[in-house]
């Protein structure tokens, strides 16, 4: 029901574009107005979504976060846990980079299995760390590549991940292998959330909405570039890609209903984006897991939203007390002093008691 | 803030890599599509087949003829808009008309950053 209901919305929205730019003939909406506000809304709501996880105090390190604390016992080598459980700031550099490039804690990702009798085994399960890997570099890779539609002249880069991506010049135009991989990958994230029953009971529509939508503009892309009816001139394209940022927007004859409704689904992802799970984008350089040295062992932290506690030492205590103390047959710590001497030693540790507050 | 000193440089890059378009066309004169050099149009009025067709299914076209021309040889194309056939070839029949590459096929192709991998093998007129 989550499922349907999550694709019944992204069905929706492409009937929107269908109905609103391609016979209603709004273009302008849907080309410029839509497209400006999605950008707007994305890197704000980015910013102000980031800031508001900044305010939030991270108290103290994580001692054990994959491995074991390090230099707890001489018998934990140092050297098994330096990109674990690394105590360096070096080591933290080297483990966000493994982290965020190659989605390292994903990659320990297990299975829980049973076995005959009462055994359960856990057994490492890289399906799901594969395919979102794949998915990632290929949505990035498609991203950096369409950057030939923004820019004049088109940078080198671009054209060579282009020619990279189509090297094996299936078809005309040629076949994007990152095209086809990311349908693979998003196929296998969708899949697995609706035929592994335990993934399935936990899924929401925000787990599904997202996949339908990208899935979405990654089909209404394909068609647009291979399919007959639903291609699209290319030059009217560039021309409105071309005003949307050099902020003179034109919206030029010529551009097919698919490149709406591409866009429009797009201009969705990035208006939902700052409100939902994606932000993970953001959020995985802010791991505290992750990106926080664990030297509580050799560094004192102090929790930042520490009160001000008004303290009173057993130093002050006793030189308050002191003759009543040695009267009493106390033990104390200075021996009692001249008269003079002892009221001078009073105020002086009163001091010293306000300065620590 | 915490770490303000991270992140506020973070979300910079952030912003800087996300708005990359929008910096880097500035102080670039406004784009406009390229001016295509046509055939004269007092010797060819149409193209193959309409100018919308062939805007988005010119790849598609040769793709095709080429097929037809490694399986039979050359082989006539009937178009309905000219009434009138073509001979399946790049360089005898499209290069024909459109003599100059430079200033019809690669002014499309250089400003959407496609790069036809024929003229590896074939000639440019
Ligand atoms: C008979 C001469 C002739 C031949 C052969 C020919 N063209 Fe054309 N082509 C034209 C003319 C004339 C136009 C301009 C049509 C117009 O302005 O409506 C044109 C326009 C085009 C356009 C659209 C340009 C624009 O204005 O956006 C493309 C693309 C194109 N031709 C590609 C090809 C390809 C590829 C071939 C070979 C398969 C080919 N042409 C063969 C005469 C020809
Ligand atoms: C109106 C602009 C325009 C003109 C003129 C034009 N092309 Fe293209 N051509 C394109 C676009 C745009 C694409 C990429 C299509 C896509 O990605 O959907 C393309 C793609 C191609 C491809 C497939 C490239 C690939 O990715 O493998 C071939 C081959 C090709 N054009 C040949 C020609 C030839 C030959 C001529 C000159 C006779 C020509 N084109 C003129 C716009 C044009
Ligand atoms: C590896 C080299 C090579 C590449 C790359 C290549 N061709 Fe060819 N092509 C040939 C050869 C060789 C022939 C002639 C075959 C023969 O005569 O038996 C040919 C013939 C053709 C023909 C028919 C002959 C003619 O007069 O044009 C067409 C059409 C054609 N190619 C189109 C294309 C297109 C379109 C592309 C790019 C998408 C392309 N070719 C890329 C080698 C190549
Ligand atoms: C996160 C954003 C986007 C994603 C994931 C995406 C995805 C895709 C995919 C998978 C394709 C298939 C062909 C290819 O890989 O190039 C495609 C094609 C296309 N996209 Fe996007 N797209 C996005 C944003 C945009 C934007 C903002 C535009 C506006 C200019 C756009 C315009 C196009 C066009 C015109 C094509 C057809 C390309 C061709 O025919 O060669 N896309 N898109």
């Amino acid at each position: 029901m989550k499922a349907i209901y999550s694709l019944i919305l992204v069905v929706a929205l492409i009937l929107i574009a269908i109905v609103g730019a391609g016979l209603l003939g709004i273009g302008y909406l849907f080309g410029v107005i839509i497209p400006y506000l999605a950008v707007l809304v994305f890197v704000v709501g980015f910013v102000v979504r980031v800031v508001s996880w900044g305010r939030s105090p991270v108290p103290f390190r994580i001692p054990t976060t994959c491995g074991q604390a390090r230099k707890s016992l001489p018998m934990f080598k140092d050297k098994w846990n330096r990109l674990d459980n690394p105590g360096t700031k070096l080591g933290v550099v080297g483990r966000m980079f493994f982290e965020i490039v190659l989605f390292r804690s994903l990659f320990r990702n297990t299975r829980v299995e049973m076995h005959q009798g009462p055994h359960i085994a856990y057994s490492s399960s890289k399906w799901l760390w594969l395919f979102a890997l794949m998915f990632h570099f290929t949505f990035l890779l498609i991203f950096l590549r369409h950057m030939r539609f923004f820019t004049e002249p088109v940078p080198g880069v671009f054209v060579m991940m282009d020619q990279m991506d189509s090297m094996f010049q299936i078809l005309t135009p040629a076949l994007y292998l990152s095209s086809v991989l990311i349908l693979v990958a998003l196929g296998y994230l969708l899949l697995r959330r609706l035929l592994v029953p335990t993934v399935r009971y936990i899924s929401q529509p925000a787990d599904y909405f997202p996949l339908f939508l990208i899935i979405g503009i990654v089909i209404s892309g394909m068609l647009m570039r291979y399919i007959g009816v639903f291609k699209t001139d290319l030059m009217p394209v560039k021309e409105l890609a071309m005003g949307l940022v050099q902020f003179s927007p034109t919206v030029p004859d010529g551009i097919g209903t698919t490149f709406y409704v591409h866009l429009f689904l797009v201009s969705v992802l990035l208006i939902y984006f700052p409100f939902s799970k994606l932000m993970h984008l953001g959020g995985v350089f802010l791991s505290p897991t992750r990106n926080l040295p664990n030297d509580s062992r050799e560094k004192r932290h102090v929790n930042p939203w520490n009160y001000p506690v008004k303290f009173h030492t057993y130093e002050a205590y006793e030189d308050e007390n002191r003759k009543a103390m040695v009267e009493a047959g106390l033990p104390v710590e200075k021996p009692l002093e001249e008269e003079t001497e002892e009221t001078s030693g009073e105020e002086a540790s009163d001091d010293n008691a306000e300065k620590k507050e | 803030m915490y770490d303000a000193k991270k992140i506020i440089p973070g979300l910079i890059i952030f912003a800087l890599f996300f708005t990359f378009p929008f910096w880097f066309n500035l102080g670039t004169a406004a784009y406009t599509t390229p001016e295509l050099e046509l055939p004269d149009p007092e010797e060819h009025e149409h193209c193959i087949e309409s100018t919308e067709y062939m805007r988005a299914e010119h790849m598609a076209m040769l793709d095709e003829w080429r097929d037809i021309y490694v399986r039979d040889g050359y082989q006539e194309y009937w178009s309905e808009l000219n009434q009138e056939y073509f001979l399946t070839s790049l360089t005898k029949t499209c290069m024909d008309c459109h003599s100059d590459k430079e200033k019809f096929c690669d002014r499309c192709h250089e400003a959407t950053a496609v790069d036809p991998y024929c003229w590896d093998c074939h000639i440019e007129p």
